[in-house]
């Protein structure tokens, strides 16, 4: 096979007037993860819709499992197994029809499709809830049939579009150790996140997108040198001081800081967390600045983007998902 | 990466789940196309359990016809004559049967809208299924909601005094051509739930259009009986032919022909079969873009 479970090369999809997609390249070598960061409507669904076949690009090629979703998109459909935003599972049917439904749409003989259901209700801790219509399953549950479903014919690439989004801590730890075991198995696999944290823990590489296009590739390291690392960040406690309080973070950090008013947050990345960290608090112990707290974390995606783009994530942005949610 | 051996791995997922995560050769274990046929009855069979399981829908099957026959043979049937004479409730059955065959297409729309609404149409398309198997399993599940009220409606019809009193042949035919009808109606149906963009739309503007599309037709009253401009409306209505021409196969009392009456009357089985083969010629080429378009984003 490939050397590249999937090759894309400038991906365009425009909708109307809206640019989704502006000329993207995505390789995932096999047997390995990538991960698409990046905020809401930056085109994470929609590369995923066209490499998974569920939509055509206006311009650019892409082949998944050695064939083109293009012009072989059963031979695509065969080899992958899609995991959508939302689980596509059917509400009146029960757990285990849906699995046996799918794995007889992947064209296993009906005694075939019943014993991999059973394989994986057990594997997804399903069997008590196996034969209640899915209407009842909880967000928790649905989500894990729903994996169940595009695990059902073995995948050879999985693409899950936002697959933690939604879930508890511990439900998103199952599911990371899940898609780890799968890649120690062969499967190739490529999930796209708005959580740096995720992309970190997982992913072989990191493609950041923004407005259709990508920003910044590489392995989390790698980014992380880009973003200068570590952040560090501090809560006021007096509102009004918060400006002050911000750009003492900025000097110390070296980066433009992020503000959120509302949490009387300002943080900002740094390539020296400790030395920065000590420079800020020196500084805010002259300025008589009160802070409810102040440390180290990874940098979040805001800060990210903003160190990547200059600008901090446009709200606006949802424009483009929510639109595509109404007419799906 | 390392692989837990022993029986409970730490976050609770069973030594199984390795197994069902394992498989040794994947191109070598894909399986081999099983055929149109095979995958449009998985998706068919995925309708009736709808229908088993959906309260409303079952008894849109099962009740209400049983609830129409009732209704109108012993409510209505007092009040309405039949020119020519004979049983109402014999000119009633081709009716009613007309009236639920024509709902197929209500049918097949609310299905093509509740599984974009929950996204199962994106799961489908994402799995290696014969193409058309998906509308055709549709048009089959739909088709067969569509008979088993018509044949509860035949068992109940026949308990109030409807009978065939034509030809076996003729009494074949008359149910070749519901299906027939109902195989033109899952392409409207297919339209509407690919234009419609949700459940609740079709429900309103479905209900809007078919149901007096139903009524002003001879489905419970003569045609002769409307007042003009309804009359000539009715007249000409594929639904009035329809069932006319069930109740002349079935050879229950319809009104009398007369040689004034429009060509429609005069040969309901003719123009009806030129509606449905209309319907299907035009509807299902568009009625198919209209679907795939309703799909892409």
């Amino acid at each position: 096979m490939n050397q590249n479970a999937v090759d894309a090369h400038g991906l365009v999809k425009r909708y109307g007037d809206t640019t989704a997609l502006g000329g993207v390249d995505i390789t995932v070598p096999t047997g390995t993860i990538t991960a698409v960061l990046g905020p809401n409507g930056a085109g994470k669904t929609t590369s995923v819709r066209i490499l998974t076949t569920l939509t055509q690009a206006d311009e650019g090629h892409a082949t998944v499992a050695g064939y083109d979703v293009a012009t072989h998109p059963h031979e695509v459909r065969r080899r992958i197994g899609l995991t959508a935003q939302d689980a596509t599972v059917d509400p009146i049917l029960t757990g285990r029809e849906n699995l046996v439904m799918v794995g007889e749409l992947h064209q296993l003989p009906r005694r075939d499709a019943k014993a991999r259901a059973d394989q994986l209700l057990r594997q997804f801790s399903l069997e008590d809830a196996a034969d209640r219509p899915t209407s009842g399953y909880s967000g928790g549950m649905r989500r894990r049939l729903d994996l169940g479903a595009t695990l059902v014919a073995h995948p050879q690439v999985l693409f899950l579009d936002e697959p933690t989004t939604g879930l508890d801590p511990r439900a998103r730890n199952d599911l990371w150790e899940v898609l780890e075991r799968l890649v120690g198995d062969g499967t190739t696999i490529m999930l796209t996140t708005q959580y740096l944290e995720e992309a970190d823990r997982l992913a072989d590489d990191i493609l950041v997108v923004d407005h259709g296009a990508i920003i910044a590739q590489g392995d989390s390291s790698s980014l992380k040198r880009q973003v200068g690392g570590d952040s560090i960040g501090l809560v006021v406690s007096d509102p009004t001081r918060l400006d002050e309080a911000a750009s003492i973070i900025a000097r110390a950090a070296g980066f433009e800081p992020v503000v959120d008013v509302a949490a009387r947050r300002a943080s900002a990345p740094t390539s020296n967390g400790v030395l920065a960290l000590s420079a800020a608090a020196g500084e805010l112990a002259t300025a008589g600045i009160e802070v409810d707290d102040l440390g180290i974390h990874q940098p979040t995606l805001d800060e990210v983007f903003l160190t990547l783009t200059g600008m901090p994530i446009d709200p606006d942005d949802d424009v483009v998902d929510n639109t595509l949610e109404v007419m799906s | 990466m390392t692989v837990t051996t022993s029986s409970t791995s730490p976050n609770g997922l069973s030594s199984e789940a390795i197994d069902a995560l394992t498989v040794p050769d994947r191109e070598a274990a894909l399986h081999p196309s099983r055929g149109l046929v095979h995958d449009t009855w998985v998706v068919a069979r995925r309708g009736l359990i709808h229908m088993k399981r959906q309260p409303e829908q079952l008894s849109d099957a099962t009740v209400q016809p049983v609830m129409f026959v009732l209704l109108f043979a012993y409510v209505f049937g007092g009040a309405i004559d039949v020119p020519g004479g004979g049983s109402y409730r014999e000119f009633l059955m081709g009716g009613i049967f007309a009236q639920t065959i024509v709902f197929t297409a209500f049918g097949v729309a609310m299905s093509l809208a509740n599984d974009r609404k929950n996204q199962v149409v994106d799961r489908f398309r994402s799995l290696p299924i014969a193409s058309g198997a998906v509308l055709g399993g549709h048009a089959v599940a739909n088709i067969l909601k569509a008979l088993l009220p018509i044949a509860i409606m035949s068992v109940v019809g026949f308990i109030v005094g409807w009978r065939i009193r034509g030809s076996i042949l003729d009494a074949v035919l008359a149910y070749v051509l519901m299906i027939a009808f109902a195989f033109a109606m899952v392409w409207i149906g297919v339209l509407l739930g690919s234009l419609i963009p949700t459940p609740e739309g079709v429900m309103g503007i479905g209900f809007a259009t078919i149901f007096p599309l139903t009524f002003i037709a001879s489905t419970f009253v003569p045609a002769s009986s409307m007042p003009e401009p309804l009359r000539t409306f009715a007249e000409w209505n594929p639904i009035t032919t329809l069932s006319d021409a069930l109740r002349q196969a079935f050879g229950n009392p319809n009104t009398p022909i007369q040689a004034s009456d429009p060509w429609s009357i005069q040969n309901p089985g003719l123009y009806t079969t030129i509606w449905v083969v209309a319907i299907i010629v035009v509807c299902f080429p568009i009625a198919v873009r209209a679907y795939s378009n309703s799909l892409e984003k």
